[in-house]
């Protein structure tokens, strides 16, 4: 019980955190905070896989899916409540995650990897002639409703900020929960050693599929928020060099610390706008560079620094 | 009929554009067990050596013998290899030969994105365009239709280059090497064989493959950022259709793509940039791991 | 000592198993049946096919032909996974233990999976009664000292008494033992064996292990399969295996035997 009220501690205080710092950020910091924590919970979705040793090439799939839902409940179906185009997108992304999780759950290791990314393409490919939703140009998104509440302005950043911040430390809190399960525990034990959780007498690829599909809902929440926050959706959200930088976000922050993730995410809509601002030419190279030095200095990623795995015993 | 011949051919010259640019990838995979991401961006890389290296050499007074121009591109590739593979295989890739095959995804993806820049800071933004070697040849008649020379050239070259990959790699002594090291790489290393140096020569013809794809396509588009970054997605369809790490593999799976898409293109164009998915599709259903396998060594 | 008069369905039955890789014919019509609570030891040299039994037995493997019952129910066709739950468990020739956990998760892992519920998303995998249950296993192989530490801080003893302890979390009927001792420090194989033993026959499970040292073999079991190229070529008690001279020109190299202690 001293580990639940652990997470209730860290989660409250992390809300009065990001509540207490969002009101005294600029609109600019505002959307960018946003951004970076929706879009840390898709890489989450790899972070939650990767303890099971897979690595998803593919996460784009769902955050478009997650985008898209927004972009077409808005403009075909008059729907801006967020409440309802969250939760559209959850149950979109867990029926889609339902059935291609299973199928992946075959795969390891590099086809796995290349597979995810082969699904999200077709989608790609798909958005890209739809001309009905926009083609390649895609749709614009309408501003969020709130249970009712429509704002404005600094009120609308505000407020989708706020309903990340909630969002974002209550899926902490119940991924910091199932990491400490049982299943989060068999799930390391997959990613050391398949061989023997199979003779220990379960299945691996059932494992690996409810990982699947949690990575997916998680793939949908970010994709809707973020389309929400921009105001815009495209097929680039299922290009595979978006899931690429997922990847890179969960390779920077490791596995171990769900913190590590937010920051990480964070840390990268930070570069993105500065170095798009000043050398669009060259953030590409920055975030490679950083990519290999974390691979070849901090295999387990900054997290690591935080968290050492180390703590077995008692 | 004609319509047959028409796909046929179609299919062919895409087929041998795709063998071209995914043998190099296969082929370094098999060998180093590293999936490059950055293959595509050693392509466009290629593509603009190529690009440079052909207008300096018209500047130059190359109008008095234009054919040259395809050994300049031949040379254009081979140098971007010469600089390159040493470069990335010993001063980079060769720190993750014993790590999971998963980082070195990662590790080429961090290259790719360094690539991808500097492309764009050695080149500029703006397209390239070198069309000179693709007129060269002028039309040729096939069937019912008036074809460019110079894809036809494709299919030679490209036919060429898998029976010299094909050659070295099962008639001659390093190649039979090489095929050890694909099969088993600890056993060979027992065996006394000088596993660096195999890497780095599969890494180099890797490299100079991508780079010729590259080079060979150069004539026929727009030579601007991005080219690569399609290239990749579509190399690793036709490798996983034919099972990673061989070549004969990668022949079969850029044919029946080629094809398949060909007849696509002609017969339901709404499907033409799925089609690649769908075969691969097809073949996973009725071989998980591509069509070409490698056997597993027993764990236990 | 013998295995006559076995009354009921045999714990392990295989008919005619057939086994080949390419032209090497790794099980030639092993035939085998072993009584429930028996404890039997499978002999031979490297390749003589004892491990392609234990991995036909448990699932790894299939064979070409032939049958392999549990219990009298046919589980040939069976995998890994399903051989256990079934009720067989195996331990590896080079310990199978994952080491990114410590020897106290490892063991926590096989008591969640061993569990008939599935592994909860919401029960901590690390709170005390799952612990103590943990605790409890590691102090019967005399390992809980170790419970904070990874694989690679493990001595080779430990490694297989840790092997062996998760593969025991299953209250399995049946246990194969691949090498129980190999890579074991001569002082500690006794010990070691005397430990897994008494725990098998407390919980009267069947019990088949594979082991080189004739040492082990002759103290340990009541009968002897000895194993050469593929097939069986002796299956008697241990003395009369062990001076059989062709198990001797195949499988311990000895000279006309010596009576054994």
């Amino acid at each position: 019980m001293k580990a639940l009220s652990d997470i209730r501690v860290a989660s409250l205080l992390a809300l009065a955190l990001l509540i207490g710092g969002g009101l005294a950020l600029p609109d600019w910091a505002l959307f960018l905070m946003t951004i970076g924590l929706a879009k840390a919970l898709v890489s989450l979705g790899i972070v939650v896989q990767m303890r099971a040793g897979l690595v998803s090439f593919g996460q784009g799939l769902f955050f478009c899916i997650g985008a898209y839902v927004a972009g077409l409940m808005a403009n075909f179906a008059g729907l801006t409540d967020i409440f309802v185009l969250t939760g559209i997108s959850v149950l979109a992304c867990l029926a889609i995650g339902g059935i291609f999780g299973p199928l992946l759950a075959n795969y390891r290791g590099i086809f796995f990897a290349m597979l995810s990314l082969s699904l999200s393409m077709i989608l790609y490919g798909i958005l890209s002639k739809m001309n009905s939703l926009g083609g390649t140009d895609g749709l614009n998104v309408a501003a969020p409703t709130f249970a009712g509440y429509a704002p404005e302005g600094r009120a609308l950043s505000l407020s989708l900020y706020l309903y990340t911040s909630f969002i974002v430390v209550a899926i902490g809190a119940i991924l910091r929960t199932g990491f400490d399960s049982q299943h989060g525990l068999v799930s390391l034990a997959v990613r050391s050693n398949e061989l023997r959780v199979e003779y220990l007498g379960a299945s691996v690829r059932r494992t690996n599929a409810i990982n699947y599909v949690i990575s997916a809902m998680l793939g949908g929440i970010g994709g809707v928020i973020t389309g929400l926050a921009i105001g815009h959706v495209d097929p680039e959200y299922a290009y595979w060099t978006t899931s690429g930088e997922f990847v890179f976000v969960a390779i920077l922050a490791g596995y171990l610390s769900i913190p590590a993730v937010f920051v990480a995410s964070i840390i990268l809509e930070l570069v993105r706008s500065f170095s798009n601002l000043y050398f669009p030419n060259t953030w590409q190279m920055v975030l490679g560079v950083f990519l290999l030095v974390i691979i070849l200095t901090l295999p387990n990623g900054l997290g690591s620094l935080f968290h050492r795995r180390r703590e077995g015993g008692s | 009929m004609d319509l047959f011949l028409v796909i046929l051919v179609d299919g062919l010259i895409y087929g041998a554009w795709l063998f071209i640019v995914s043998v190099g990838l296969t082929l370094v995979f098999g060998v180093l067990g590293i999936l490059n991401l950055a293959h595509g961006s050693l392509y466009a890389i290629g593509a603009y050596s190529t690009a440079t290296a052909v207008g300096i050499y018209f500047a130059y007074g190359g109008d008095a013998f234009p054919l040259g121009s395809y050994a300049v591109m031949a040379l254009a590739a081979l140098l971007v290899a010469v600089v390159i593979a040493p470069l990335l295989e010993r001063g980079l890739l060769r720190h993750f030969y014993h790590r999971d095959e998963v980082i070195g995804v990662l590790v080429t993806y961090g290259v790719f994105l360094i690539l991808e820049d500097a492309i764009k800071l050695i080149w500029g933004v703006d397209p390239l365009f070198v069309y000179e070697p693709y007129d060269l040849l002028g039309m040729v008649e096939a069937g019912p239709l008036f074809y460019v020379a110079y894809d036809f050239l494709v299919i030679a070259v490209s036919a060429v280059a898998g029976f010299a990959v094909w050659y070295f790699l099962n008639r001659t002594r390093r190649g039979k090497v090489m095929l050890a090291v694909i099969h088993d790489r600890e056993m060979s290393q027992t065996m006394g064989v000088n596993v660096d140096k195999v890497f780095l020569l599969a890494f180099g013809a890797g490299v100079f493959l991508a780079a010729f794809g590259g080079a060979l396509t150069a004539p026929m588009i727009s030579v601007s950022p991005g080219i690569g970054v399609n290239v990749i997605i579509v190399a690793f369809a036709v490798i996983i259709i034919g099972g990673l790490g061989s070549i004969e593999g990668a022949a079969l799976g850029a044919v029946m793509v080629g094809i398949s898409r060909a007849a696509s293109v002609h017969l339901m164009p709404e499907l033409e940039l799925f089609i690649i998915y769908f075969v691969m599709a097809v073949v996973l259903i009725f071989r998980p791991e591509g069509i070409f396998v490698r056997t597993q060594t027993r764990k236990i | 000592m013998s295995t006559s008069a076995s009354t009921g369905t045999p714990a392990l039955e295989t008919r005619g198993l057939m086994k080949s890789f390419g032209a090497v014919t790794a099980a030639h019509d092993i035939t085998v049946s072993v009584p429930e609570r028996a404890v039997w030891s499978l002999i031979g040299t490297n390749g003589a096919g004892k491990t392609t039994f234990v991995n036909m037995v448990t699932g790894y493997l299939h064979p070409d032909q032939g049958t392999i019952l549990f219990q009298g129910q046919d589980i040939t066709r069976l995998g890994p996974r399903e051989v256990t739950r079934a009720g067989i468990c195996r331990s590896f020739q080079i310990p199978q233990l994952c080491s990114e956990l410590t020897v106290l998760e490892n063991v926590l892992v096989a008591l969640a999976i061993a569990d008939p519920k599935p592994p909860s998303f919401f029960r901590k995998a690390r709170e005390s009664a799952a612990e103590d249950r943990a605790m409890e296993i590691l102090k019967r192989f005399r390992i809980e000292e170790h419970r904070g530490r990874l694989m690679t801080e493990l001595s080779a003893g430990v490694r297989k008494l840790l092997d062996i302890a998760m593969s025991m979390c299953g209250h399995p009927k049946v246990m194969l033992l691949d090498e129980p001792t190999s890579g074991v420090a001569a002082e500690e194989k006794f010990p070691i064996m005397d430990l897994v033993m008494e725990a098998l026959t407390a919980e009267n499970v069947t019990t088949l292990f594979v082991e080189h040292d004739m040492d082990i073999v002759t103290r340990y079991s009541d009968r002897v399969l000895a194993f050469y190229d593929g097939r069986i070529i002796a299956d008697d008690a241990p003395d009369e295996v062990l001076s059989d001279p062709q198990v001797q020109r195949y499988v311990t190299g000895t000279a006309p035997a010596e009576a054994s202690s």
